[in-house]
């Protein structure tokens, strides 16, 4: 069965039969991932535009490498900070693109909706990598088929999102994966961070790190966007840290192996200590490698989905 | 729907072909210490394994087996091809300096053929590769010859040949089928 | 200009009259109201059997763009699409450039609504509350209204700071004017772009949320009580402020309010697809809101109904959601999303109806009613209340066609409207 749709936007209604596809073929691409030639040449003769119109490296290169392990022609531009609402719309930056036969567009912007928009103004396949506060689709089935090879299966798992669930595009797409997925997801930050209503999708909502811990089977850490919050929605990254801050004391005396994640790039002793984040329970370069297969198991299923 | 015309190959005779390509495989090589075995999924892939098992058994020698999976070199992928499956390729050992045997059960066009050199060549650089087949059927469309044949069957463009195995299903045989019927009135 | 008008039903709530019956107009005037009326065979007769003939209908919360955005809308093409949409007033907001914060911007109106269609449809500018809509001093509130003005309001901002607000409503209350207030807390709603719920959470997007409108209708109507100033609340979409502006009124306080028909059409699910059509402010609410609003225009709680009629150029709002420009087009489906949501629904009579858009606007800003009488002007609004028709908006006569109501069954359409001798029949 191929995907259901000729783009990935996002993880919202996405059928679990596509998730299940994408994260099967990911497991073919890591074996390629490991041959002396990392290179195959599938999506030889398309065209693939990286549009990023907000700062990201680790996305960017993660997406340039799948797409150039997959022998695609590769172009792309990062816009220095938001471009919002300056000089050429982005109606008219992609139908240019598109102008130059490009078959697949890979695009992150700042405004939530954009690649969605863009999708319905030019033919190629758009993949979301990531849209304002939205979603980031990729980042969320790497996350997820990270969790799979940990644990060799995603049922009887709780996962808890922790941090600023409010303005991340993470946290978005891994509840709408997750739950699609049937896994029990959480999630715990303080009460200026999280949605109203956020319980009715299927979430439960945690204030305080002790309450969860014990029943929790992975920690996935968000980044705090240390621009934005403090002294708003937070009184102070001291405080944060000392309430929030995923340490290795605090989960040592759960008693329990909890397996750490995070999508980086990581704010160290911030949001997560630096000796869990390199601990042996942290699954973060795994998640970067992951990240590479998956996301070339995305391009290929779209690439072939003719 | 397809009919049968003819049965190649039955069960017994499926058994007696993997013994003697497994025998001619072994006495070419000079012996069965430097050969890796690897199948072309699906089929090929359960092939390799019965021709691997019958020289081990013959020889006492664990030898490499290994799957490929050519999808990602088929030269049809994009444009004719409906979402194709990518199980993945599965060779946990080195393959250079090996006599690689690649295994498949029908050699028609050699596109496949091909595909897994191409393949084959970005993992390693074998001594060399020996292509065994269990049906060569002709109709070649690149210049592409197996080493070993199990049957040499003539047939025509449009009929086909079926290789039914226990593995997936539930028997072993070589099916020659008339080609397609054009849909009929009713 | 001699027509016989046949046929049709009169909803008139100013004479106390709803029969069927027909109107002799000649000269612009009404000449005779009877059900026998002969007529030489020279004039036009014109079959209204099933139509509702009522006093000119008049939108008091219209966005003329001019000065300033022509390109968006003009003081012409605004009124063409009013006359359209079956209106033959409308009050204009200052949100021009330069704003209405003074007299010569009034009199530039006047003279252009003069000119646009002979006078077919009246144009009454509503002033700016504070200099340049800047919210810090207060605007020559005195000479506007002297000018022609006949509300105040910085709508597209609210008054924010409650000191000038309650120096506007001292102020205002000496020309008898009401302040109309664009409800909404901007720290709240800072950076939001829909309703702040489940959707935006959904879709990521930055919210606006009810309590942000909640809590500036609360103060200011404390500040009604405190100033016996007169208070109009514009565009109002939650159920908290429709129920403050409930009780505000069993308390005998000078309040009113107005709903849009997209506020009581629609809700926040219609952002899903990022169609920025679905963008305007104050956002599509919830369908606890929507309900609230229905409820209120049938107990009265809400007056009026306007449209918040606010035209953008197709480029404008072919871009990302966040990025789009707030507002749309409204003047030419009021008619029908009203009948279909209001009428059809048993919400509203059709005599209510006609309260809604004809009667209580001109109460509230003091104008002279209309009334359907021999010897009066014939000043009329003539719908079909039962026609169904489908919105597209490329056959709208506004310059701008921002809808989110493309492809919409709707039943109740505008017929035809008269006024100052003019008319205009609807051509579709």
């Amino acid at each position: 069965m191929p995907l259901h749709s000729n783009h990935l936007l996002g993880l919202d209604g996405m059928p679990k039969d596509d998730i299940q596809l994408i994260l099967d073929t990911a497991v073919s691409f890591r074996e390629v991932l490991e041959r002396p030639i990392k290179k195959v040449p599938p999506l030889q003769g398309k065209t693939i535009a990286n549009m990023f119109f907000e700062n990201s490296t680790r996305t960017r290169f993660s997406f340039e490498l799948a797409e150039r392990r997959l022998s695609a022609d590769v172009l792309g531009f990062q816009a220095s900070g938001s471009s919002l609402a300056k000089g050429e719309t982005l109606k008219d930056t992609a139908r240019n693109i598109e102008a130059m036969k490009v078959d697949m567009v890979v695009m992150r912007h700042s405004a939530a909706g954009a690649p969605h928009y863009v999708s319905q103004v030019i033919e190629a396949n758009v993949i979301n990598a990531g849209d304002g506060g939205h979603e980031h689709p990729t980042q969320a089935l790497l996350d997820i088929y990270t969790i799979r090879e940990k644990f060799g299966r995603l049922h009887d798992l709780h996962i808890c999102l922790v941090g600023d669930i409010s303005n991340s595009r993470v946290a978005r797409s891994n509840i709408f994966g997750l739950k699609t997925m049937g896994v029990k997801v959480s999630v715990c930050g303080p009460a200026t961070m999280i949605p109203r209503e956020l319980d009715k999708l299927g979430v439960d909502v945690y204030h305080h790190l002790d309450e969860v811990l014990p029943t929790v089977d992975v920690l996935n850490v968000l980044r705090i966007q240390l621009e934005r919050g403090a002294g708003r929605l937070f009184p102070s990254i001291r405080e944060y840290h000392n309430y929030y801050g995923i340490t290795k004391q605090r989960l040592e005396k759960t008693g329990r192996a909890i397996t750490v994640m995070h999508p980086g790039p990581i704010n160290r002793d911030v949001e997560i200590s630096a000796d869990v984040a390199d601990g042996e329970h942290s699954l973060i370069l795994q998640q970067v490698l992951n990240g590479v297969a998956v996301r070339m198991a995305v391009l290929y299923l779209l690439a072939t989905r003719n | 729907m397809r009919e049968l015309k003819a049965t190649i190959i039955d069960e017994g005779g499926f058994g007696r072909t993997i013994t003697r390509l497994a025998h001619e495989i072994v006495e070419k090589n000079k012996g069965p210490e430097s050969l890796a075995i690897v199948g072309i999924k699906t089929r090929g892939e359960f092939l390799a394994k019965r021709i691997a098992k019958k020289i081990e058994e013959v020889e006492d020698i664990m030898l490499p087996i290994g799957s490929l999976d050519i999808t990602l070199y088929r030269d049809d992928l994009i444009g004719k091809l409906d979402q194709p499956e990518f199980k993945g390729t599965d060779i946990l050992f080195d393959i250079t300096d090996k006599n690689v045997i690649l295994i498949d059960d029908v050699l028609f066009t050699g596109r496949t053929i091909r595909a897994a050199l191409d393949e084959l060549i970005e993992l390693g650089r074998p001594e060399t590769i020996q292509l065994a087949v269990l049906v060569d059927r002709g109709h070649r469309q690149l210049p592409i010859k197996a080493d070993y044949v199990g049957k040499n069957v003539p047939t025509s463009p449009g009929e086909s040949i079926r290789v039914h195995m226990k593995e997936v299903d539930g028997e072993d045989a070589v099916l020659l089928m008339y080609p397609e019927k054009p849909e009929e009135a009713r | 200009m001699e027509i016989l008008l046949k046929g049709g039903r009169l909803v008139d709530p100013v004479s106390g009259r709803d029969e069927t019956t027909d109107i002799h107009i000649i000269g612009g005037k009404i000449e005779k109201i009877s059900t026998r009326i002969s007529v030489p065979s020279s004039s036009q007769v014109v079959d209204l059997k099933g139509k509702v003939v009522a006093p000119g209908f008049i939108d008091m919360h219209v966005h003329l763009r001019e000065p300033g955005f022509e390109y968006k809308e003009t003081i012409l093409t605004g009124c063409t699409a009013a006359a359209s949409g079956g209106f033959t007033a409308v009050c204009c907001m200052p949100n021009t450039n330069p704003a209405i914060d003074d007299e010569s911007v009034i009199k530039f109106i006047q003279h252009r609504a003069r000119v646009a269609l002979g006078g077919l449809v009246d144009v009454y500018p509503i002033g700016a509350v504070t200099a340049g809509r800047k919210g810090e001093h207060l605007a020559p509130m005195a000479e506007l209204a002297d000018a022609g003005a006949v509300a105040f309001t910085d709508d597209g901002d609210p008054v924010h700071d409650t000191e000038i607000m309650r120096r506007a409503f001292e102020y205002a209350s000496m020309y008898d004017k009401p302040i109309i207030q664009h409800a909404q807390d901007k720290q709240m709603t800072k950076g939001g772009v829909m309703n702040e719920g489940l959707t935006a959470t959904e879709l990521g997007l930055p919210g606006m949320p009810a309590i942000a409108e909640d809590v500036v209708v609360a103060r200011d109507i404390s500040l009604v009580e405190f100033t016996k100033g007169q208070y109009h609340v514009a565009h109002m979409s939650t159920a908290g402020s429709t129920e403050l502006v409930r009780q505000a009124k069993m308390k005998g306080l000078r309040v009113t309010s107005e709903a849009t028909p997209h506020h009581f059409t629609l809700t926040d699910d219609a952002v899903r697809r990022f169609d920025t059509n679905t963008k305007m402010n104050p956002p599509l609410r919830t369908k606890d809101d929507v309900e609230a609003l229905r409820q209120g225009l049938k107990d009265g709680t809400i007056d009026v109904i306007a449209t918040d009629h606010a035209p953008h150029s197709f480029d404008e709002k072919q871009v990302e959601y966040q990025v789009a420009p707030f507002g749309i087009v409204g003047l030419e489906t009021a008619i029908g999303l009203s009948v279909t949501q209001l009428v059809q629904k048993r919400l509203l009579s059709l005599y209510q109806l006609v309260e809604k858009f004809a009667v209580n606007p001109r109460r509230i800003l003091h104008l002279p009613q209309v009334r359907i009488a021999e010897g009066e002007t014939a000043n009329l609004t003539i719908f079909d209340p039962v026609a169904e028709w489908s919105v597209s908006p490329q056959k709208f006569m506004s310059k701008s066609k921002n809808s989110p109501f493309d492809g919409y069954r709707l039943i109740g359409r505008p017929f035809g409207v008269m006024n100052n001798s003019q008319v205009f029949w609807f051509a579709l």
